[in-house]
């Protein structure tokens, strides 16, 4: 690892002011250890856990939740629970206990791709690390890469189970930089690779995550979050859907789905939803949307797997969301 | 500003790199503190900062300045055992012994979390406050850890009967 210094911002001005020349630090989970493989190499650390880590809902209802909370305290959050299971659901499936106490929500929006042709840096080339240098993932160990949103230039996933649920709820990231403050939709947030997979998100270079905002919805209390994976716990998503649902006399009348695990971004089924609102819940109505959203899928070799398995997992999520118990 | 370590301040290193596994191990000599795969996978380094679970090799030690670190050797009381400790031995809960310490750690944050009511994954209901504590929610709560040897039925019969006698 390279010499680092290390300071605390505690403001968000002056995480702002710091931020054009270091890199931050949240939780550290995925920072230290890129760090140590020598795919990240900052000089300055500059640590924004201090900073608002508050979870509460506004008088209109949105919940804002600091970027600095720690991933277990979002989960456990009875508003969290209650009015977007989802997102509960999301976050318990990723990493482990311990993690999931550092990580903060600013780091998991952040946190770099999975692909060990990515972490390799003595062993392979990868064109997210180092921009125009070939990828090595291309004919390779392929399971865990897109089969929706890549380029040529780039087919690893983003690996986070929460940024899903976020951009299944609607949530917007609020973002601070020396030119004041924005806000990003979640579902925008995140970039695909095309040309350029080094660069993967709306933030620039001097600006931090603030906070994310999530609107109150009926669809969002009925909501769930399903993970599959190669082992029954403390594994990256193979593929993972989560949704949200209201019924209206017998039919769907709103609908969010957002697929994890198969795509560059957090994969927002917008084709799915449309073929499903105002439509009967049935076996047959689900799969047909779920072969809608994919038909335009190209998978991999390696991965070709991923279009069933999707499928059928967006069927269960579906048919148990639709269910009379819940 | 210091780093308290089972009740003593200790300086933060110099030297941001530093982990906070390596101050424990290789500064303070506090051993007991494992290193497995030192890339957040296995558990095996796992301490309690300001109470909770933590993994120490992906924690800056700097990081840790002004908060309390518990390690394994923190946990007892003097030198008698940790009701968890008691209950890994009546279980067989280890065989090599190398995860323990922090499967003990975990375990003991893991129960806490329990009596606040603080869901998992294969918690069906998220909104019930009321945790019961099955084997497969031992089994997803601690599966930050691994074993090796493949003592994990030990290791869920000795947090179980902790956990049942904790209830009681
Ligand atoms: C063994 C292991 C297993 C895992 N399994 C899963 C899993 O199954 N599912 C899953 O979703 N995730 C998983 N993760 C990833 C984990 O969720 C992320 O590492 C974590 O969310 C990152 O948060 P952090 O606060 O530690 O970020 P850091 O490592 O501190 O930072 C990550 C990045 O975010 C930037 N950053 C931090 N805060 C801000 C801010 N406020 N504004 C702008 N930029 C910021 C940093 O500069 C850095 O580039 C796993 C991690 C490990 C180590
Ligand atoms: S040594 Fe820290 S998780 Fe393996
Ligand atoms: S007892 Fe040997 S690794 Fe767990």
């Amino acid at each position: 690892m390279n010499p680092v210094t290390y300071q605390r911002a505690s403001s968000l001005a002056e995480a702002v002011r710091l931020a054009e020349s270091s890199q931050l630090l949240g939780g550290g989970t995925n920072l230290v250890d890129l760090m140590r493989k020598g795919v990240e190499r900052p000089s300055q650390l500059t640590d924004v856990t201090a900073l608002s880590a508050a979870i509460a809902a506004t008088d209109d209802g949105r919940l804002v939740i600091g970027a600095a909370a720690r991933n277990s305290a979002v989960a456990a959050h009875p508003l969290v629970r209650s009015r977007h299971p989802m997102l509960s659901r999301a976050i318990l499936a990723g990493a482990s206990a311990q993690v999931r106490n550092m990580a903060t929500v600013g780091g998991n929006l952040m946190q770099r791709t999975r692909c060990l042709y990515f972490a390799d840096v003595a062993g392979s080339r990868c064109n997210k690390r180092q921009p125009g240098s070939g990828c090595d993932a291309a004919g390779g160990f392929e399971r865990y890469h897109a089969i929706i949103g890549a380029s040529p230039a780039c087919s690893a996933t983003h690996p986070s189970d929460m940024c899903v649920a976020l951009a299944a709820l609607d949530a917007d990231v609020r973002i601070v930089g020396p030119a004041g403050k924005r806000t990003v939709a979640l579902v925008d947030f995140h970039r695909l690779p095309e040309d350029r997979p080094d660069q993967e998100t709306a933030l620039k270079q001097g600006e931090v995550i603030e906070a994310i905002e999530i609107p109150d919805a009926p669809f969002a209390a009925r909501s769930d979050y399903r993970k599959v994976r190669d082992r029954a716990s403390y594994a990256f998503a193979l593929v993972s859907v989560a949704s949200g649902l209201t019924l209206r006399e017998g039919r769907i009348d709103e609908i969010r789905i957002a697929f994890g695990g198969i795509a560059p971004k957090p994969w927002r089924a917008y084709r799915a939803e449309a073929a499903l609102r105002g439509v009967v819940p049935t076996a047959e109505a689900f799969k047909a949307a779920a072969d809608l959203e994919l038909a335009e899928a190209t998978p991999l070799a390696g991965n070709a797997f991923k279009i069933a398995l999707a499928k059928r997992t967006l069927a269960a999520v579906l048919t148990d969301l639709s269910g009379d118990d819940r | 500003m210091a780093i308290r370590v089972n009740g003593t301040e200790v300086d933060p290193p110099e030297d941001a790199r530093v982990s906070l596994l390596d101050l424990l191990r290789e500064r303070l000599q506090l051993t007991g503190t494992k290193v497995g795969c030192n890339q957040g996978a296995c558990g095996a380094c796992t301490v309690l900062l300001d109470g909770n679970r933590v993994l120490s090799c992906l924690t800056l030690a700097v990081q840790a300045d002004g908060r309390e670190v518990t390690t394994i050797e923190g946990l007892a009381d003097g030198d008698g055992l940790h009701p968890l400790q008691a209950a890994f031995i009546e279980h067989d809960g280890f065989q090599c012994g190398y995860c323990t310490p922090g499967q003990i750690c975990a375990a003991s944050a893991m129960l806490r979390e329990v009596t606040e009511g603080v869901p998992s994954y294969v918690t069906a209901d998220l909104a019930e406050e009321h945790i019961t504590l099955s084997r497969e929610e031992i089994r997803e709560r601690m599966s930050g850890n691994l074993c090796r040897c493949g003592a994990h039925n030990g290791i869920i019969d000795a947090i179980l009967q902790v956990a049942t006698e904790k209830a009681a």
